[in-house]
């Protein structure tokens, strides 16, 4: 428990209160601005990242070390959130939408003023352990300190080892664009004691060795559930609904329990595994912010590593099903014209599509989320599948934003959701008009003859 | 004062097929590979997406994906007696710009040469005389197909071709071409199936004794991964293929096989919107320091390499020879000089086919989707007595029905009109072309030099072209589409109207994109610009790529064999020419 | 995550590429790793606009509209020219990128030239319009006394229709009759039968005429459909009335 924590219980109640109603008030107005912010920046991954993850690290004296941490970093996909466009990989400076505001990364390279070069490693273990930093005081969970706390301290130091060996950008990230009261950091501490407490990776005895290796990578440095995992309103992550799936960024990140129709319960272990090694199976491809977690992470782990995760993912329990209600007629007659004319050239007729290339449709997990947000976005913007060194193409699904409206979207969503024995919710209009205006597409041309 | 850019090993010039051939082999190899394009980073999802690839006006007749003869053009000419006027717009021919060049909206033909064409002269001098190649500066290739073999397969296994082996180690194959020089291995995916047009085609050739086959496609008969993990689809027949992009990745094109797998390595660089405008000598002129190129902004770099290659389009690597003073240009006058030399195109006939009483459907199409028989092409058939040297195949061909363009109506019927209207009606869905795919052989007018009176927007002087066909190829198409004519009579048809090539050489009509030789590859510098290996002989770091390199053109679209000499070149750099740096490869 | 922020790009990116037509009209890039992508990203073509004319004078109105109806009557098998909208399109073309040249090398010097030699006008298309149909008019004016191409008969006009395909028509000035008569048709058929997103055939109705289904993309179902007609409807780049609930 942190020294700055009241030590009379009547007062810690209080500045819980307080704290509380700040941060609702806070979350309100958070979410209003997450309407209103611009795009941060536009990022394509910077030269020689690939190059920094995977060429052979030179033999010295603490090599190992070095590669250790490599392997750490990549496993918890660090580069991604840590890398600006323009900058030096892990340089930070990013700009991380949250609902609460923008959040920049750190510069996390060996930099002696900006970077973490003057770091010992027990500070570097107190920003993964505690979420707090040796500069910045406490972290905003952005950075997932939540999962990283069970990160092992040799694990830490050499994760630490690795970021000190990659090349220093002297380089300062801008201030967190974040209202008051979130812009103190101090109200972490209220969050933190609601939230979260530091903790260890508890091996559970009566599973395997691999399942307990994948637990620790699923839910440690491979942070999934930042993603994968419905948030409270305070933005931590509901544990009864750990890895069902949840909208991040205007998208959708999918259920990845074992349910049949909307989770991997369709999915062989095989699948699983070819999926994170190269972007893409049988059944689908990663694309939007999974194809990044895809191209800079998993694709590069280990098949044991690989192996483990796919094995602690088949054994999630299947969420609850939550498909209600039916497109009408007139959507699913309409829907269908759309696919017929626009969606076979790549799907092909009755979706059975071109497996590892384009999805086939019936019985897509991705199509029959329950909530639609990911299929919306995937029409309206396009997606590219996440390139791999083992299979470096990007197959793209295109852009609709300016051949279909919003009803049209809604429609074909609508079709695809309950065509070829699938089964979700219909979409509406008006869904595809706020998605529309969130990803900031254009509107479309206007009818045709 | 151009600005100094880092050193690299390779810079390559352009970045369509061979400077992706070269890219991808060279960074595997370990070099340091920069390309730089001169116009834009295009891809499937934002260029040609088949949310909007189908749409003919804006990428055939207005030219989305073509050069843009605005800042890039030539002077023509049909003969030295006439003076050259700028090619004010595009018509004969239609080259590519931007990242993948041509190889976007090229139709994904791959054809082999025969191996008689790498011996074009002597082998038709030995069997017809020298009074056959009389009139024609036709010149043997150094390489023979045997050597190219290898480099052809890897070709097809980049691109995973579809097609029926004719020939697999000096065994013929039933349903395959079997004039063709041996294969070491079957095409990697099967042939497309043949749509109705195509398949009348085959049925009246095969009935006459001739020998059909699916022509080699570079559009997909299923999903194939090559052995760069590369994945493409499967064709899906759309019928905008030959002069667009596609949209399913379902074409071999550099960016469906090789750009993004060249993009994975920390040693490649692709520099876009920026053109080069001369390749830079040290002062003894026997080295290249590197390339000086200007950026959209109008900044100039020079760029320093140890390896220049020029990978851009045929006409531009000549180009550039010539502005760089490069080699002794061809002076039509003497015979004097290699650079622009025996420039060829493709002498292309066809015959309309029209039916009463058949519905083909040509709607339905893909870039290559045809038979084809090779009867009649290079010397697959006997010419003593016919006065030429030289063929065509013919291929019942079906690419699509784009109608703007493909709208046939028979022989006789006006071009507008009611008459005009009511046989578009009739025939548009009943009637296809025959495409009769001749050689073209070089004579000493045909040539490309310097114009002397037009500048391009550089101020350096544009390309002229002085082209005409020689009469032996004019005698070939009419004895070819001839021959394509009978077999359009055989497959049922209600009228027919051949049209054999005639001259004079009309830069306007849109006829093929295959334009060749002018840096041609030879076995001296007595009688060629490059050796075997496409290395300059007076720069011996200096590479020059493509269909410049051959010394005429046989009866067979060229991508395929100049694919094949880029990888043969990428190999010479690996493990020949990085071992004797600067050095020549062969001697001279 | 590198993709976060870029998903909120869409519209300024694609605005960024429009106009763009493949050469000098981006800044110079340096790219590793990938080529661009971002959300919304797309190449897409831009409609002809609705409403008035945007080029075309009252004169060169009724001169075209009375001449592509020549080239392509009225009948029952399908539209007239005029009727598919292709003097609208030629409007949409002449006032826009076609019409001023933007794919066209137009600097001197200039010479007449060979008919193989293409063309050799100095004139952007859309100026090579107006002087010709001018010229035309007076041509016709001298020979029809003082008539309008519009007010002559129907056989009349293709009779000068005819004279000008072969260039027997004398026009004044520098552009012959028989030149104008090959970029007229060519852009009579363009826009007869290109999508009807520029403008002409409206409706697709040229595109049902002769049987073509337009912008769909996938027939790998009927293939080996030999002789049979297969059943796509057709569709333009805008989609068609199904698309929509109505």
């Amino acid at each position: 428990m942190s020294a700055a924590w009241p030590r009379s219980r009547g007062k810690r109640v209080l500045l819980v209160i307080a704290i509380l109603v700040a941060l609702l008030i806070a979350a309100s107005v958070g979410s209003w601005l997450w309407f209103k912010l611009n795009p941060v920046e536009i990022v394509e991954p910077p030269p020689g990242v690939l190059a920094l993850l995977t060429q052979p690290i030179p033999d010295g004296p603490i090599a190992d070390l070095v590669r250790r941490g490599r392997y750490l970093t990549i496993a918890g996909d660090c580069m991604s959130c840590h890398t600006r466009a323009g900058g030096q990989p892990f340089a930070g400076g990013l700009g991380l939408q949250t609902p609460f505001g923008t959040i920049y990364s750190s510069n996390i390279t060996g930099d002696g003023d900006y970077g973490i070069g003057g770091w010992t490693p027990a500070q570097f273990y107190r920003v993964l352990h505690d979420g707090r930093s040796k500069t910045l005081g406490r972290l905003y969970p952005a950075m997932p300190y939540p999962h990283f706390t069970v990160v092992s301290r040799a694990d830490s130091d050499a994760m630490l080892a690795f970021l000190k060996s990659v090349p220093a950008e002297h380089y300062n990230p801008p201030a967190n664009r974040l209202p008051f009261p979130l812009d103190i950091r101090l109200v972490m501490i209220g969050w933190n004691l609601l939230n979260f407490s530091p903790h260890g990776f508890k091996a559970d005895p009566r599973q395997s060795a691999e399942w307990n290796r994948g637990a620790y990578l699923v839910r440690g440095p491979g942070h999934c559930g930042a993603c994968h995992t419905q948030k409270t309103v305070l933005g931590a992550e509901k544990s009864d609904k750990a890895l069902q799936g949840a909208v991040i960024e205007n998208r959708f990140a999918p259920d990845l329990t074992g349910n049949p129709r909307t989770g991997l319960g369709r999915w062989s272990a095989a699948d699983i595994f070819e999926y994170l090694r190269t972007g893409r199976n049988q059944h689908a491809g990663a694309v939007g912010q999974m194809a990044e977690v895809v191209t800079y992470s998993t694709s590069l782990l280990s098949d044991a590593d690989l192996n483990a995760i796919v094995t602690y993912l088949k054994s999630l329990p299947a969420s609850p099903d939550t498909a209600s209600g039916a497109p009408s007629a007139a959507a699913m007659r309409a829907g269908h014209a759309i696919f017929f004319d626009a969606c076979t050239a790549c799907h092909l007729v009755e979706a059975k599509g071109q497996p590892r290339m384009f999805p086939p449709l019936g019985g897509s997990a991705v199509a029959q989320q329950r909530d639609p947000t990911g299929l919306i976005g995937l029409i309206l913007g396009g997606g590219r599948t996440a390139p791999t060194l083992a299979r470096p193409s990007f197959q793209t699904m295109p852009s609709f934003a300016w051949k279909l409206d919003d009803q049209q979207i809604a429609d074909v969503a609508s079709y695809v959701r309950n065509s070829w024995g699938n089964r979700a919710s219909p979409v509406s209009a008006k869904q595809v008009a706020t998605i529309r205006s969130k990803l900031d597409l254009r509107q479309p041309l206007g009818r045709g003859d | 004062m151009a600005q100094a850019m880092p050193k690299v090993d390779v810079v390559l010039v352009g970045f369509g097929w061979t400077g992706a051939i070269l890219a991808q082999q060279l960074c595997d190899a370990g070099l340091s590979v920069l390309a730089l394009e001169r116009a834009a980073a295009r891809s499937t999802p934002v260029n040609w997406a088949t949310t909007f690839d189908q749409d003919e006006l804006r990428y055939m007749w207005r030219h989305h994906l073509f050069q843009n003869v605005k800042y890039s053009t030539l002077t023509f000419r049909n003969n030295i007696h006439q003076s050259a006027l700028p090619m004010r717009h595009l018509g004969s021919f239609l080259p590519g710009t931007g990242v993948g060049g041509a190889g976007i909206h090229w139709n994904g033909q791959i054809w082999r040469w025969l191996e008689s064409d790498f011996k074009l002269k002597s082998h038709n001098e030995a069997r017809y005389g020298k009074q056959a190649t009389a009139g024609l500066t036709l010149q043997d290739m150094p390489v023979s197909y045997q050597e190219l073999e290898p480099y052809y397969d890897m070709f097809d296994k980049t691109c995973g071709t579809s097609g029926q082996a004719g020939n697999l180690s000096g065994a013929k194959q039933t349903g395959g071409n079997p004039f063709e020089a041996p294969r070491s291995a079957p095409y990697p995916t099967p042939p497309l199936p043949m749509t109705y047009g195509p398949k009348l085609f085959e049925q009246a050739a095969a009935s006459m004794g001739l020998h059909p086959f699916p022509h080699p496609a570079g559009n997909l008969s299923q999903e194939y991964t090559n052995p760069l993990g590369m994945q493409l689809g499967k064709c899906t027949f759309c019928g905008f293929c030959e002069k667009f992009g596609c949209g399913n990745y379902s074409k071999a094109s550099p960016q469906t096989t090789l750009i993004p797998y060249i993009l994975t390595k920390p040693n490649f660089e692709l520099r876009t919107e920026s053109e080069v405008l001369k390749v830079e000598r040290t002062p003894d002129g026997r080295h290249a320091t590197g390339v000086t190129y200007i950026d959209s902004a109008g900044i100039e770099h020079f760029q320093p390499a140890d390896i220049v290659a020029l990978t851009a389009y045929q006409l531009h690597n000549v180009h550039l020879m010539l502005v760089s003073g490069i080699g002794q240009p061809y002076d039509p006058a003497t015979g004097q000089g290699h650079v622009g030399k025996n420039y060829c195109y493709q002498t292309m006939g066809s015959v309309d086919v029209f039916f009463d009483d058949k519905l083909l459907n040509p709607f339905i199409g893909a870039g290559a989707l045809a038979s084809v028989i090779d009867d009649y092409n290079g010397d697959n058939f006997d010419h003593s007595g016919l006065g030429f040297i030289g063929g065509a195949y013919i291929a019942g061909m079906v690419t699509g029905a784009r109608p703007i363009e493909m709208v046939r109506v028979p022989d006789g019927v006006p071009k507008w009109g009611l008459e005009w209207k009511h046989a578009a009606k009739k025939y548009f869905l009943r009637a296809m072309g025959l495409s009769v795919h001749g050689s073209s052989y070089p004579q000493a007018g045909n040539y490309l030099d310097l114009d002397p009176t037009y500048k391009d927007q550089f101020g350096r002087p544009m390309l002229r072209m002085t082209f005409d066909f020689p009469p032996n190829d004019l005698k070939m198409s009419q004895y070819c589409t001839d021959r394509a004519a009978e077999i359009a009579r055989n497959m049922g048809a209600s009228s027919v109207h051949a049209k054999p090539r005639k001259g004079p050489y009309d830069i306007t009509h849109y006829q093929t994109t295959h334009n060749v030789g002018g840096t041609m590859m030879g076995e001296s510098p007595a009688d060629s610009v490059v050796n075997k290996y496409s290395q300059s002989w007076n720069v011996a770091n200096l590479f020059v790529t493509g269909a410049g390199l051959y010394p005429q053109n046989p009866g067979y679209n060229p991508t395929g064999t100049l694919a094949a000499l880029a990888y043969l070149t990428a190999d010479a750099i690996k493990t020949k020419y990085v071992k004797a740096a600067g050095q020549p490869l062969v001697a001279a | 995550m590198l993709a976060l922020s870029a998903a909120v790009s869409g519209a300024a990116a694609a605005e960024a590429l429009s106009g763009h037509d493949g050469l000098l009209g981006g800044p110079s890039e340096t790219l590793t790793n990938t080529l661009p992508w971002r959300d919304g990203l797309a190449d897409a073509p831009e409609a002809a606009s609705a409403g008035n004319w945007r080029y075309l004078n009252g004169a060169e109105v009724g001169f075209l509209t009375a001449a592509v109806d020549r080239l392509i009557p009225a009948d029952p098998t399908g539209p007239s020219a005029s009727e598919a909208g292709v003097v609208v399109f030629l409007d949409r073309q002449l006032a826009g990128d076609y019409g001023n040249g933007a794919h066209f090398y137009l600097q001197g010097p200039w010479q007449k030239g060979d008919t193989t030699q293409g063309y050799q006008s100095r004139f952007t298309p859309a100026q090579f319009y107006r002087h010709a149909i001018s010229a035309i008019g007076q041509a016709v004016g001298k020979s029809d006394n003082g008539k309008v191409f519009k007010d002559l008969s129907a056989d009349r006009q293709d009779a000068l229709l005819k004279q000008m395909e072969t260039g027997d028509l004398k026009l004044d000035g520098p552009i012959t009759s028989k030149a104008f008569f090959t970029m007229f048709l060519q852009n009579v058929l363009e826009g007869y039968f290109s999508d009807p997103i520029y403008g002409g055939n409206k409706g697709g109705a040229a595109w049902a005429m002769i049987g073509f289904p337009g912008a769909h993309y996938d027939y790998s179902e009927w293939v080996t459909a030999y002789n049979q007609r297969i059943p796509v409807p057709m569709v333009g780049l805008r989609g068609r009335l199904a698309w929509s609930r109505s």
